[in-house]
């Protein structure tokens, strides 16, 4: 059974058609990253599975249940969790709150009110955790707005993924790092996901380096349609793939 | 740390106790008035430092709560203080759970419009339909009882500020303290971080908008209790206490003590009420002098008088301690 498929799905802006017809399956344990020129429709891709944007036509199925035009909260609390392009944290909170934010909402304790949250011993010891897991342990009382860039986009994905979800989509995770920082970032990432038990990770990407470093498969899109699906080996061997991503012809 | 946090909290509760017996009647009655409003600033402070709304109608939840109490007084002869706290509680969170399912839909200048705009149709209600709510002469509030007990033949102002008073620092203890709790709790983490960026806040799992409804009916309710512990203190209400005015007042009072600190609207709500009297006696031009004070917050303290303080204090301890160092970080927002 897939966990999440996508059918027919389409989302125009005006005459741009951002994503055209989108068929695709996400399986357990695949490391599927989307790849394509600026304006190929993968953000867009992103953005309609998880519930920013309501598509024009088509489905979006996760585990079998449809979830087409749902709201981000509700399709976060199925289990899909995403990561934003441009750094999305809480910037007057430490990371240590904007990690136990997202452990509340996961276990439906965003109503209590009767309690502090500095004495729920279970929610703090598992954001600890999470944030050992990605590095960040040592500076969870520091303002997420004072973190190094690096940090911010690590601090991004781990209230994600502290949401323990069945797959995670992550828009370009090491946009704006520099090339020390992507791999990194990267690896911590592919640690974590082991770690929590993430069932499938859906990244955008435009550095080739990790794309081919780190994925089971490669979906490769071009003005909002599926140019190529195939794992790396064949990704690598597709010239028009080749030649629409670096701009070289054939 | 815990204990200078403590002496904090105990020794402007000790002071404000011992105040009947030891400050004037103009002091204890400015007090008073004071102390009333802290519900109300700590239920506004809600919404603006913990959540990101901006309300410029809270004046209706304060008019909500003085009514209930002119209402069950002097309308139905119902004297009994607590049944008024109870009556202002259920109807302020109706009302507020019916004006917040619309405004919470918006955010920004569209809430803060629609806020007053729902303030101002209060006050109009207030002001034409004479019969019920005594129009711009208003309605008395009589003298209520305290846990069942009459004062009726006490002086005015021995009940007031020997009785009421008492009454009105115990409850608006309890209020703060719940409210603490609130902002402390796991809601009060959701709370935050839907005012620091709601976007990631819903992909977290958080339903935005439900929370801030629930955020604006407990905001409206603490209002409201302020409201009803207020309305025996002035004895009169009218409808200027659901006047843009008067929710104006309310915005003020919490920029003027800094609405990133959880003690910071009490402050204000207190210098507000002891400038504003100090100044209306010395000159008629009080509204000059309080636009000077709120464009010299804005633009130095932003913080309002809690980050004034802070500053101060922390170049003094700097100048003392000079050879140790600090590394505390501080947030924009109520923490």
């Amino acid at each position: 059974m897939a966990l999440l498929t996508t059918v027919s799905l389409r989302k125009y802006f005006g005459d741009v058609r951002a994503v055209d017809d989108v068929s695709l399956s996400i399986h357990e344990g695949e490391y599927v990253s989307i790849i394509g020129p600026n304006g190929a429709g993968k953000t867009t891709l992103i953005n309609l599975i998880s519930g920013i944007l309501k598509p024009d036509g088509g489905k979006v199925y996760f585990m079998d249940k449809d979830i087409t035009g749902l709201s981000p909260a509700k399709i976060s609390k199925l289990g899909v969790a995403r990561s934003f392009q441009l750094i999305n944290i809480f910037p007057e909170l430490s990371a240590l709150d904007c990690v136990c934010a997202a452990i509340v909402s996961r276990s439906n304790k965003g109503m209590i009110m009767h309690k502090p949250l500095a004495n729920d011993e279970e929610v703090l010891r598992e954001a600890g955790e999470i944030l050992s897991l990605f590095g960040l342990y040592e500076k969870r009382h520091v303002l997420a707005k004072n973190l190094p860039h690096g940090d911010k986009k690590l601090l991004d994905i781990a209230s994600a993924f502290a949401l323990r979800p069945k797959i995670i989509l992550l828009d370009e995770p090491t946009s704006g790092v520099s090339s020390g920082e992507k791999k990194r970032i990267m690896d911590t990432l592919m640690s974590a996901s082991r770690e929590i038990g993430i069932k499938a990770v859906v990244s955008v990407e435009h550095d080739m380096d990790i794309v081919f470093s780190y994925s089971s498969r490669i979906i490769a899109m071009h003005n909002g349609k599926v140019l190529a699906d195939g794992v790396p080996d064949e990704i690598k061997s597709n010239q028009v793939v080749i030649s629409t991503i670096t701009g070289r012809g054939a | 740390m815990t204990e200078v946090r403590h002496l904090m909290v105990f020794a402007p509760l000790i002071a404000l106790a011992i105040l009947p017996f030891t400050g004037s009647t103009y002091i204890t009655y400015l007090t008073l008035i004071s102390l009333t409003y802290v519900p109300v600033v700590l239920g506004f402070n809600l919404l603006l430092g913990y959540t990101g709304l901006l309300s410029f109608g809270h004046g209706l939840f304060l008019a909500l709560g003085m009514y209930v109490a002119a209402f069950m007084t002097f309308k139905y002869g119902i004297l009994n203080m607590e049944l008024i706290l109870l009556t202002s509680i259920v109807i302020s969170a109706i009302v507020a759970l019916g004006v917040g399912f619309v405004c919470v839909k918006y955010t920004r200048i569209f809430f803060a419009m629609l806020t007053l705009a729902f303030g101002m149709i209060f006050y109009t209600f207030l002001l034409k339909f004479y019969y019920i709510t005594g129009g711009d002469e208003g309605l008395p509030v009589l003298r209520p009882t305290l846990l069942g007990i009459s004062f009726a033949d006490m002086p005015i102002m021995d009940f007031l500020l020997k009785v009421y008073y008492y009454y009105v620092l115990i409850v608006v203890a309890l209020t703060t303290y719940v409210m603490y709790r609130i902002v402390s709790s796991h809601f009060g983490l959701c709370l935050k971080v839907i005012r620091d960026n709601p976007l990631k806040a819903e992909h977290l799992g958080i339903n935005v908008k439900r929370y801030r409804l629930y955020a604006f009916v407990i905001s409206g309710v603490f209002t409201a209790i302020g409201g009803a512990l207020l309305a025996p203190a002035v004895g009169h209400v009218d409808p200027g206490s659901s006047y843009w005015t008067t929710s104006g007042d309310i915005v003020f009072m919490t920029l003027l003590g800094g609405f990133t600190n959880f003690f910071g609207p009490i402050i204000g709500a207190f210098a507000f009420i002891f400038l504003k009297d100090i100044i209306m006696s010395a000159i008629i031009y009080w509204q000059l002098v309080f636009g000077i004070v709120l464009l010299v917050i804005v633009i130095a303290v932003p913080g309002g008088l809690v980050e004034g303080i802070t500053r101060m204090a922390n170049f003094i301890i700097s100048r003392q301690l000079i050879t140790k160092s600090g590394t505390s970080v501080s947030g924009k927002y109520a923490d």
